[in-house]
């Protein structure tokens, strides 16, 4: 159910909103059109949105399409996730100087941006859950993950359209947003359902242009009910893990393998997929060395070389530890699947490689 | 023969490691790429002595070299020779580019009889003297690391550089070049706009050129380890390429690479 606090607040208000935003010291980002695709980036000013854009998304395509109306959210998730702010892609953790008789070691910046995100899906806002599972709730925390974290401002946005490739109803992950953030925005055809997540969020209204909403709640929550019925693709989790435990050598792996590139966009995309290289790059006088982490891949077959060799020598073991990780073993390390069905990897990945697909072939012939 | 790492952690004890750089069949982008570090290329002059490099200094061929930078393939009777004595004198010998790992754009010869190319493009041809082939410089000696590229990322050469001078063993990244895309925020050309792009088989080192201004990636790296060529050439006929496009855009600079040799002849 919508949250009883909530407001309306007119579509034209939206630009105040960022206004104060960025008054309070944030950097707001958000969705924004860039070279044929809505991306995440800096947003000053409302009209920056993909006003009146959709996208259209198959596996392995994206398009970005016209709507015949001024929708300022009516699309899904696109190539970016938000755990380019959090988790940024590459970082300098610190750096070390050789000194007269010794050597000084430097801090990485710790002077980061106070984020805030303006629609966040409900995949997203699950996404942005499970990596704190792994940043921030395990035996070690990630201080650089934890900075941007826990300063960040989150805006949702309750999706009004799925594309084919979403799936989060069957891993309950939304439409619907319930949880986690501090402003939830559902958009009716003439203004925002304002949902208050937190109290920041609310005292950020404080101001604005807003007023009680009445029947609007009722039309907001028909909007996620919608969307929920527009979703096709789906993804069985009913036996997992076992599933694929019990499947490691079926047939499935080796004709994904003949197809997947092993290229590592799918876990670019995914807002969870955590793995990353940590290289110490030295400057040419020797007199100084920086200690760089950088988001690296399963598929990249370096990440797995050890002395004597890779522990995944070929594709198909690098598309069975990827698929394998995310959909079971990350349950037994975190607690929850490290899926949250936002579809990115099936857009964006270049031969369209579906693991909804991938997952139902394996249970259709069952220890084939 | 096994190289070792130039251990000189002290360095400013001399005697500074010896560097020459070596030019075969080239276009001399590479030794270009050496030159343009410019602000760099001082301190490459302070920890190192660069004892032989013609594009630079007048100082004549002599002695041994710790490290050596070999530009352009074997292409001419006599380079077969010269790169057996460039290998006697060098402890560490490392190719720029892909002419001198793989033949480079010139070894596009290959597919055809060399009198027949020689005729197109000379009016003297019988004064031509020249391999019936462009080879690499692996074909005739150890060769001890390849920096791919057409030409060689500057960065890439001199981050080489300061792993050997640090007295590390040189590495250098092989991932393909989309998980630089991403790193970058560049959104796919292949996935948005339909863009045979080959950047999900070549290896990284560009720094994302083509994507960048959306176009689609043409392998100057070459391919990265285990490409998946058959299914990227599957995607491409889907998106409406014919036949002979999947061919050339196999037989570019990488074009004697083993993986893009087999893939072009799939579709010939
Ligand atoms: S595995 Fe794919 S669908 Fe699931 S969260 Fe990652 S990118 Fe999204
Ligand atoms: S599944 Fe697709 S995106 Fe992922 S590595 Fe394989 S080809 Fe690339
Ligand atoms: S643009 Fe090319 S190199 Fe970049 S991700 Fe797409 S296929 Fe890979």
């Amino acid at each position: 159910m919508v949250n009883t606090s909530a407001v309306v607040m007119e579509k034209s208000e939206l630009g105040n909103l960022i206004a104060r935003l960025w008054a309070e010291g944030y950097t707001v980002v958000g969705p924004t059109l860039a070279q044929g695709a809505i991306v995440f980036d800096e947003l000053r000013t409302a009209d920056q949105l993909p006003i009146g854009w959709t996208d259209e998304q198959e596996p392995g395509s994206y398009r970005l399409k016209r709507r015949d109306d001024g929708a300022y959210f009516g699309y899904a998730v696109g190539p970016h996730s938000w755990k380019k702010y959090l988790f940024p892609a590459r970082l300098t953790l610190f750096s070390i100087e050789r000194t007269a008789d010794s050597f000084a070691v430097h801090q990485g910046s710790t002077d980061v941006p106070r984020y805030a995100f303006l629609g966040v899906r409900s995949c997203d806002l699950h996404a942005i859950a499970v990596q704190d599972r792994t940043f921030l709730h395990g035996p070690y925390v990630d201080p650089h993950y934890e900075r941007r974290r826990e300063r960040a401002f989150i805006i949702a946005v309750q999706c009004g359209t799925a594309a084919s490739t979403c799936f989060c109803a069957s891993m309950n992950t939304g439409p619907r947003a319930t949880q986690g953030f501090d402003l939830a925005l559902t958009e009716l055809p003439e203004a925002f359902v304002v949902e208050v997540g937190s109290e920041r969020g609310g005292a950020l209204l404080v101001g604005l242009n807003v007023r009680a909403a009445n029947g609007e709640i009722e039309a907001a929550h028909q909007v996620t009910e919608t969307t929920k019925r527009q979703m096709t693709r789906t993804l069985d989790t009913s036996d997992m893990p076992a599933l694929l435990y019990e499947n490691l050598d079926h047939a499935r792996w080796d004709d994904v393998a003949g197809r997947c590139l092993s290229c590592t966009n799918c876990t670019m995309v995914c807002p969870t997929c955590f793995c990353h290289s940590v290289d110490e790059v030295p400057d040419l006088l020797g007199e100084r060395s920086e200690r760089v982490r950088q988001w690296d891949s399963c598929f990249n077959p370096e990440l797995s070389h050890v002395a004597g060799g890779s522990t995944r020598p070929d594709i198909r073991a690098r598309y069975r530890q990827w698929l394998t990780h995310k959909l079971a073993s990350w349950i037994d390390q975190f607690g929850v699947s490290g899926c949250v069905g936002c579809g990115r990897c099936i857009t964006w990945c270049p031969v369209g490689i579906d693991l909804t697909e991938e997952v139902a072939a394996i249970r259709g012939s069952d220890r084939a | 023969m096994i190289a070792q790492p130039l251990t000189v952690l002290n360095t400013r004890r001399a005697p500074r490691p010896r560097l020459g750089v070596f030019k075969f069949a080239s276009c001399d982008g590479c030794q270009l790429s050496l030159l343009d570090c410019e602000d760099e290329l001082l301190a490459v002059a302070d920890r190192v002595e660069i004892a032989f490099f013609r594009e630079a200094t007048r100082r004549p061929l002599e002695g041994s070299f710790d490290v050596s930078l070999v530009e352009g393939s074997v292409s001419a009777p006599e380079q077969e020779a010269e790169i057996r004595d460039v290998r006697a004198r060098s402890r560490f010998l490392i190719t720029l580019g892909a002419c001198a790992s793989h033949g480079g754009i010139q070894a596009l010869r290959n597919f055809s009889r060399v009198d027949d190319a020689l005729a197109i493009v000379y009016a003297t041809p019988e004064t031509i003297s020249t391999l019936p082939s462009s080879r690499p410089a692996s074909d005739y000696v150890h060769v001890d690391l390849e920096l791919p590229g057409c030409p060689i990322n500057k960065r890439q050469l001199l981050s080489v550089l300061a792993q050997m001078l640090s007295g590390g063993k040189p590495r250098i990244d092989q991932h393909a070049l989309c998980l630089d895309c991403k790193r970058q925020n560049v959104v796919c050309v292949l996935v948005a706009h339909g863009s045979p792009c080959l950047g999900p088989v070549t290896s990284t080192g560009c720094g994302v050129l083509c994507p960048s201004y959306d176009r689609p990636c043409f392998s100057c790296f070459g391919p990265a380890p285990q490409p998946n060529t058959a299914s990227l050439a599957e995607r491409f006929q889907a998106i409406g390429l014919s036949a002979d496009h999947i061919r050339r855009l196999f037989q570019m600079f990488y074009n004697q690479a083993p993986e893009f040799l087999e893939e072009a002849r799939r579709h010939e």
